[in-house]
């Protein structure tokens, strides 16, 4: 778990021996999926809304304090969500429903709401997917949703695209170097005649391996089936603290629906 | 730009969660069909393929780029069943080490990527590929059509999802440049994808799977010489 996997899927990997570091995977995912499911369902038009949102904030930042994800790491891992921000920024403006003036702007105030709670709902998951993705190696993952009982085929696709993809990356890097010391500049609509062949030949050079890889893993002995040592049990203890954020995203819910 | 999680409401996201595992699920065994015992290396090689070329940018137009989609690539180029198997293994790698699309909302990325995408696009492929002639335009304008239509439709297909499971705010006006902008994208993505098509079926046609039947079998020939012809 210490080695640092180079290349394209461990970019947001980040070696570490943190407690949440050294969780089983299938556990890791289980967790976020359990935080994600007490986010979305915390209802967006309530009055203690906002309050919620912020105890789901302090849990998933708990949570990557204890990782050790640098808050640089987390706005970095929120950069997907940027074309949803000016969606959820354009709802106060074109909703209908009763006004409100806000700095001199006239808003909808369902609008607000329902952006507003859009936004909250999708940065909470990015940050706790985000924590999943920077302490967990992509290797371990797939582990992990084989424990999940992902079938078995789904497993062995994800796990040679996983051991795979660098490989790939390594021959498309290699062929933009060939094509830009040979004087090619991109950035207009005619290098469309070079980029599409470099994909058509990249897609025969990768098919072509696929098929050298089979062949060579047949004479391994190949059935299928990669093989894996038994699957450690989990310790309870695991299970405890890793549910630890699930639970707390729950016991704010729970508080915003009792006292609300 | 994959769909967050909360973007759409409980029963959306489970009926697309479900929807796409029905396909995915009937996908592992037509693949089956498609590559027969050599599904996981070539099905995850190509997914490694599809993800490296998502990477590259190309220019689209006016000085804006956009990146391949693919799915009609690999629908036309390993088949329909592989590709939907390609996409949700991107999309699963996507949502679960990136954090690009939640993991609640992956039945509903799957749904609009791999079965709305493959699935149009591909259908519209073959509808086409049965009206033109069996030659290397004809497989070419239809790849066109099919890897034109698949972007708009997905991206309608979201629309569509959210009027039903989004928020209870008319969105008409963003929808309809939402669906401009993704006229303009599919543009990019057929026009790509068709070059790609093109150079693949110059260089190994075999390797085409919507374009089987432009092979002919070649066989032995006995051909006469003509001892001018023969070098010294």
């Amino acid at each position: 778990m210490t080695a640092v996997p180079a290349g394209a899927l461990g970019a947001r990997f980040l070696a570490g021996s943190s407690a949440v570091h050294r969780l089983p995977a299938h556990v890791k995912v289980v967790a976020v999926l359990g935080f994600a499911l007490a986010v979305v369902a915390t209802p967006v038009h309530a009055s203690w809304a906002p309050a919620a949102y912020a105890g789901h904030l302090l849990a998933v930042l708990t949570a990557a304090a204890v990782a050790g994800v640098t808050p640089g790491r987390l706005a970095r891992g929120l950069v997907v969500e940027l074309p949803f921000v000016g969606f959820a920024l354009l709802m106060p403006f074109l909703a209908a429903g009763p006004r409100i003036e806000l700095l001199g702007l006239s808003l909808s105030r369902p609008g607000l709401e329902s952006g507003g709670g859009l936004l909250a709902k999708a940065t909470l998951s990015v940050l706790a997917a985000t924590v999943l993705a920077a302490t967990t190696e992509p290797r371990e993952l797939v582990r992990g949703l084989e424990r999940l009982r992902l079938p078995r085929v789904m497993v062995q696709i994800l796990l040679f695209m996983v051991r795979y993809v660098d490989v790939v990356g390594g021959e498309l890097h290699r062929m933009r170097v060939a094509r830009e010391s040979r004087g090619f500049r991109g950035g207009r609509l005619g290098a469309l005649r070079v980029l599409g062949p470099a994909v058509g030949s990249l897609f025969v050079r990768t098919y072509e391996r696929g098929e050298r890889v089979h062949l060579a893993m047949l004479s391994r002995g190949y059935t299928g089936r990669l093989p894996a040592g038994p699957a450690a049990p989990v310790a309870p203890s695991a299970w405890a603290t890793a549910l630890a954020l699930p639970l707390a995203a729950v016991a704010v819910l729970a508080t915003g629906i009792v006292l609300g | 730009m994959h769909v967050p999680d909360g973007f759409l409401d409980a029963p959306t996201s489970v009926a697309t969660g479900v929807l796409a595992a029905g396909t995915v699920a009937l996908a592992l065994r037509r693949a089956q069909d498609e590559l027969d015992e050599r599904t996981a290396p070539l099905a995850g090689l190509t997914a490694a393929f599809v993800f490296a070329a998502q990477m590259i940018n190309f220019p689209v137009a006016a000085g804006t780029s956009g990146h391949l989609i693919g799915a009609v690539l690999l629908a036309v180029l390993v088949g329909p069943w592989t590709a939907v198997l390609c996409m949700t293994v991107v999309l699963m790698v996507q949502a679960l080490l990136f954090a690009d699309g939640g993991l609640l909302a992956l039945g509903t990325n799957v749904t609009l990527m791999a079965v709305v995408a493959v699935g149009l696009g591909y259908g519209t492929f073959r509808l086409l590929r049965a009206v033109l002639p069996a030659s290397r335009p004809g497989v070419l304008a239809a790849t066109f059509a099919g890897a034109f239509l698949s972007v708009p439709a997905a991206a309608l297909a979201f629309v569509g999802l959210f009027s039903v499971g989004g928020t209870d705010v008319p969105l008409g006006p963003v929808f309809a440049a939402m669906g401009g902008v993704h006229l303009l994208i599919g543009l990019g993505e057929a026009a790509i994808t068709v070059v790609v098509v093109g150079s693949v079926l110059a260089v190994r046609p075999d390797l085409v799977h919507g374009g089987q039947h432009l092979r002919t079998a070649t066989s032995l020939q006995d051909r006469r010489v003509e001892p001018s012809a023969v070098t010294r």
